[in-house]
């Protein structure tokens, strides 16, 4: 473990890529076969199967350190990570671990084969031998979620460094359904043919948002532009008789979209598409709203009515991969063309569709096109360089994402809570209302939009104005409006307001705004009407 | 027997209705008594002011002019019907708890307080009483201070790879106290202590009252970066970054406190380095100084107090959380942890 501690300090302890890419192809270059397959596992989400409840760790973790479980829970709360709430509280310990990384992955799944007394006297014995760094990391192993700052693009460029080998192929290597049990550090990196596994995904090419308008982007003609819809981004593999469903976070949902596999059938084997997962209800105008889409997300296992209710189609808009060759270099009309005679003659019931693309001979067309898109259901416009490659990761140049301005209302703060984490002493959480005759109502919470000084400063605030105290919740003086920013609203029962928002955060603190000059519950009642 | 307390509780800070007097004081008020000179304890505009010796010119220097009086740690003085004595409170120079007796009643105020010795303040001096006021920045079990020798090291280490990179080291903390107590941990051998000019007042003004700090040159307009290579430069955390800066070249940035034990704060406050060093009493300093005092009464003030003070109820003493005004001094504290 410390040849992996001395890495993890080396990432943590710097806010510069430069030095974390540098410390990950130096690990990569001389640690152990299988340590850094794990390491390259666990920095991408994937660990091992969790031995230990965390519920028991907590407990032992209390027991160990002789504060109460409450105490414990407090301190966890405030702390914002488990892994680092123990070793934080655990009597300090200056010894250095020889053991490997795989070693303690190994141990800790041996634990699934004994009972709960030997679990907890190992856990036990770990933290006692093992100090600081090596303790956290072990922690972290159980817990899971190794969020350190190294980003997937950090690591393929760690990578390529390390093994001479091209970002992109990297990139693609890393992705899919591998495990540390079922590949080798030769198969996954150094092995000729990387596309052995029939489910492996492509990254996916992530656009980045177009701030100004798209008269800087040159010629409108060649640029080709698409709703951008508000479901989820979708890659749908057809291999070898079968189908599988990636979501952009590298997480297969094949199960969770059972309708897709009749796909099969209208589709050629060794088809790869790119596109937006969307509820769309035979024969409606337009999709769903992404509230509808959630009640999928939310089931791995699909109950038949929810099926029937919500049905899910793919909106296709760009082919990776046909006839079992991957065709990401070719432009982007080039592809499209290949997508849409693809698509040509799928049935109306197929769970496939084309994504439109519209027409227009100015970007002036486009931009009054973009005001309608909230009648779409869609977020804004996707613009693509009609010679644009499919690139690897968030690129800028060829994909843009001109979103649609999102709905703002005028709200008071009334309640505050301090956050954990990075924002563990300040007040980040906030609770906000709008005006309904002399009350005001609760609707929307949001925490984030501010900068780190405007966190510092309400924090003071708070701290001198508050007026009763609800555990971590603290009410406040009703005196700060801020401009509230959301993408969407719903009606929603369970709300005192009566309404749900979708993404809202604080895009500007109103000091010029009294609290008697907030929006009120009728005015967001209006909005419902409009754009619910 | 209702007898009014020795000490109460008011919007205008801690009041001795026996001597007529505050402690610490936010707003102005006749007679002052002042545990140390930081901001959020020596505020302007009192009537007048008994401090330390050892504090006093420090307040000097930020207050103007003032009605101040000294008195030594341990000397006791009558104010009306109390008595008063000032006791090393180990947190700054010239820092003190302030014991008041009232017919045989012994209350304390501490102040900020830390109990591991800086080398620099007079270290932490319990005192048994029967109601002690405390602090609880760090009143949490996840803060256990490390032990600063090691802390020394791993400082001086990064300072070295500064140097070896070609880069400026810039290393933030509070003026008065954690700049000095960085000062006797760094190894002047690495390279010469530039300091900014809000550091180095206060080093002036600690050097005129006979304390012993290591040598540093002052940042001034004129001073040319090339003629000091390999130098660590103390500033406030604010000046970090700042165009007064960026004229040091390549750099990088430490800050040092407390808060920098949680990773979540490090990451967000550290810029590259964050170093765990504090004026404040940790979990287990602040229990042992509790211990210590045998009080049974414990008045928790700024920090986790909630969570504190139900910690020494659950252990057997009467605690209570002192009201919210007290508490405008913690956003200082995140710089000042």
């Amino acid at each position: 473990m410390k040849r992996f501690a001395i890495l993890f300090n080396a990432i943590d302890q710097s806010t510069r890529t430069t030095v974390k890419v540098a410390a990950l192809a130096d690990y990569f270059a001389d640690a152990d076969d299988m340590d850094r397959l794990w390491t390259i596992a666990l920095f991408s989400g994937r660990r091992p199967k969790r031995a230990v409840t965390t519920t028991r760790l907590r407990e032992w973790a209390a027991e160990a350190s002789g504060i109460p479980l409450w105490l414990f829970e407090e301190s966890y709360a405030i702390v914002g990570d488990l892994a680092e709430t123990i070793a934080l509280v655990l009597p300090p310990n200056p010894s250095v671990d020889n053991q490997s990384l795989t070693h303690w992955i190994n141990a800790l799944r041996g634990l699934a084969d004994v009972d709960e007394p030997a679990r907890k006297a190992f856990v036990l014995q770990a933290w006692q031998r093992l100090g600081g760094a090596e303790r956290f990391l072990f922690n972290k192993l159980i817990t899971g979620g190794f969020r350190v700052g190294v980003s997937q693009k950090l690591m393929t460029r760690a990578l390529a460094r390390a093994t001479g080998k091209p970002e992109a192929e990297l990139a693609h290597r890393l992705m899919g359904n591998w495990h540390p049990d079922d590949v080798t550090w030769h198969a996954l990196i150094e092995a000729q043919d990387a596309s052995a596994d029939a489910s492996r995904p492509y990254p996916f090419y992530l656009a980045y948002a177009l701030e100004r308008g798209p008269d800087a982007l040159g010629g409108p003609a060649e640029w080709r532009a698409e709703w951008k819809w508000d479901g989820i981004r979708g890659q749908l593999i057809l291999r070898n008789g079968h189908y599988f469903v990636w979501s952009r976070g590298e997480e297969l949902m094949t199960d969770r979209f059972p309708e897709l596999s009749r796909a099969i059938d209208h589709l050629p084997h060794g088809t790869v598409l790119d596109g937006e997962l969307l509820v769309w209800q035979t024969g409606a105008a337009e999709p769903s709203s992404f509230n509808a889409l959630q009640a999928r997300i939310g089931r791995k296992k699909v109950p038949k009515k929810l099926l029937a209710e919500a049905p899910v189609v793919l909106h296709a808009y760009d082919l990776l991969e046909w006839q079992g060759t991957d065709i990401r270099d070719r432009p982007f009309a080039e592809r499209r063309a290949l997508l849409e005679a693809a698509c040509a003659d799928l049935p109306d019931d197929a769970p496939i569709r084309l994504s439109p693309q519209h027409r227009f001979a100015q970007w002036s067309d486009l931009a009054a096109l973009r005001t309608t898109a909230r009648d779409a259901n869609a977020e804004g416009l996707m613009l693509k360089r009609a010679d644009s490659p499919y690139l690897a990761g968030r690129k800028k140049g060829d994909w843009w994402k001109w979103k649609l301005d999102p709905l703002t209302i005028d709200a008071v703060m009334i309640y505050a809570q301090s956050g954990s984490g990075r924002r563990a002493n300040l007040f980040t959480d906030f609770t906000f209302a709008v005006r309904n005759g002399n009350e005001l109502i609760p609707f929307a919470k949001a925490y984030s939009g501010l900068t780190d000084a405007e966190f510092r400063q309400i924090t003071a605030w708070v701290r001198k104005n508050t007026i009763e105290r609800f555990g971590p919740v603290r009410k406040v003086t009703p005196h700060h409006v801020f401009e509230i920013a959301f993408e969407g609203i719903q009606a929603s029962p369970r709300h005192k307001s009566g309404i749900a928002l979708r993404f809202p955060r604080m895009s500007r603190w109103r000091h010029d705004k009294p609290p008697t000059e907030a929006n009120t519950l009728d005015d967001l009642n209006e909005m419902l009407r409009i754009y619910g | 027997m209702a007898r009014a307390p020795v000490l109460t509780f008011t919007d205008r800070g801690i009041y001795c209705p026996a001597g007529d007097f505050y402690i610490d004081p936010w707003r102005p008020v006749d007679r002052a008594l002042i545990t140390h000179g930081h901001a959020d304890h020596a505020r302007p505009g009192m009537g007048s002011y008994l401090a330390t010796h050892q504090a006093l010119p420090v307040m000097r220097h930020r207050l103007g002019t003032i009605d101040a009086r000294g008195i030594s740690y341990d000397e006791v003085r009558t104010i009306g019907r109390a008595q008063v004595s000032f006791h090393p409170a180990g947190h700054v120079p010239g820092s003190a708890q302030i014991r008041v007796e009232v017919a045989g009643e012994v209350w304390v105020a501490s102040g900020d307080y830390k109990v591991v010795d800086d080398g620099l303040s007079d270290p932490f001096e319990p005192v048994k009483c029967h109601h002690f006021i405390t602090e609880s920045t760090f009143g949490l079990p996840v803060f256990r201070w490390p032990d600063q020798v090691d802390v020394a090291a791993d400082l001086n280490a990064w300072w070295r790879g500064c140097v070896d990179a070609g880069k400026t080291a810039f290393l933030g903390a509070y003026s008065l106290g954690k700049a000095q107590r960085l000062m006797s941990m760094l190894d002047p051998s690495i390279g010469p202590i530039l300091t900014h000019t809000a550091v180095e007042n206060t080093n002036v003004v600690l050097r005129g009252q006979g304390i012993k700090l290591a040598q540093t040159v002052h940042v001034t307009p004129e001073l040319n970066p090339k003629e000091y290579p390999g130098a660590l430069v103390l500033s406030p955390p604010s000046a970090q970054g700042s165009a007064w800066a960026r004229r040091f070249g390549p750099q990088e940035t430490a800050f040092a406190s407390g808060w920098m034990a949680l990773r979540g704060i490090r990451r967000r406050r550290a810029g590259d380095r964050g170093f765990v060093i504090s004026d404040h009493a940790d979990w287990a300093g602040l229990l042992w100084a509790i211990n210590q005092t045998e009080a049974e009464n414990i008045y928790v003030t700024h920090g986790y107090t909630d969570i504190f003070t139900r910690y020494l109820n659950d252990h057997g003493w009467h605690a209570q959380v002192i009201p919210t005004q007290f508490e405008g001094a913690l956003a200082e504290a995140e710089d000042g942890g």
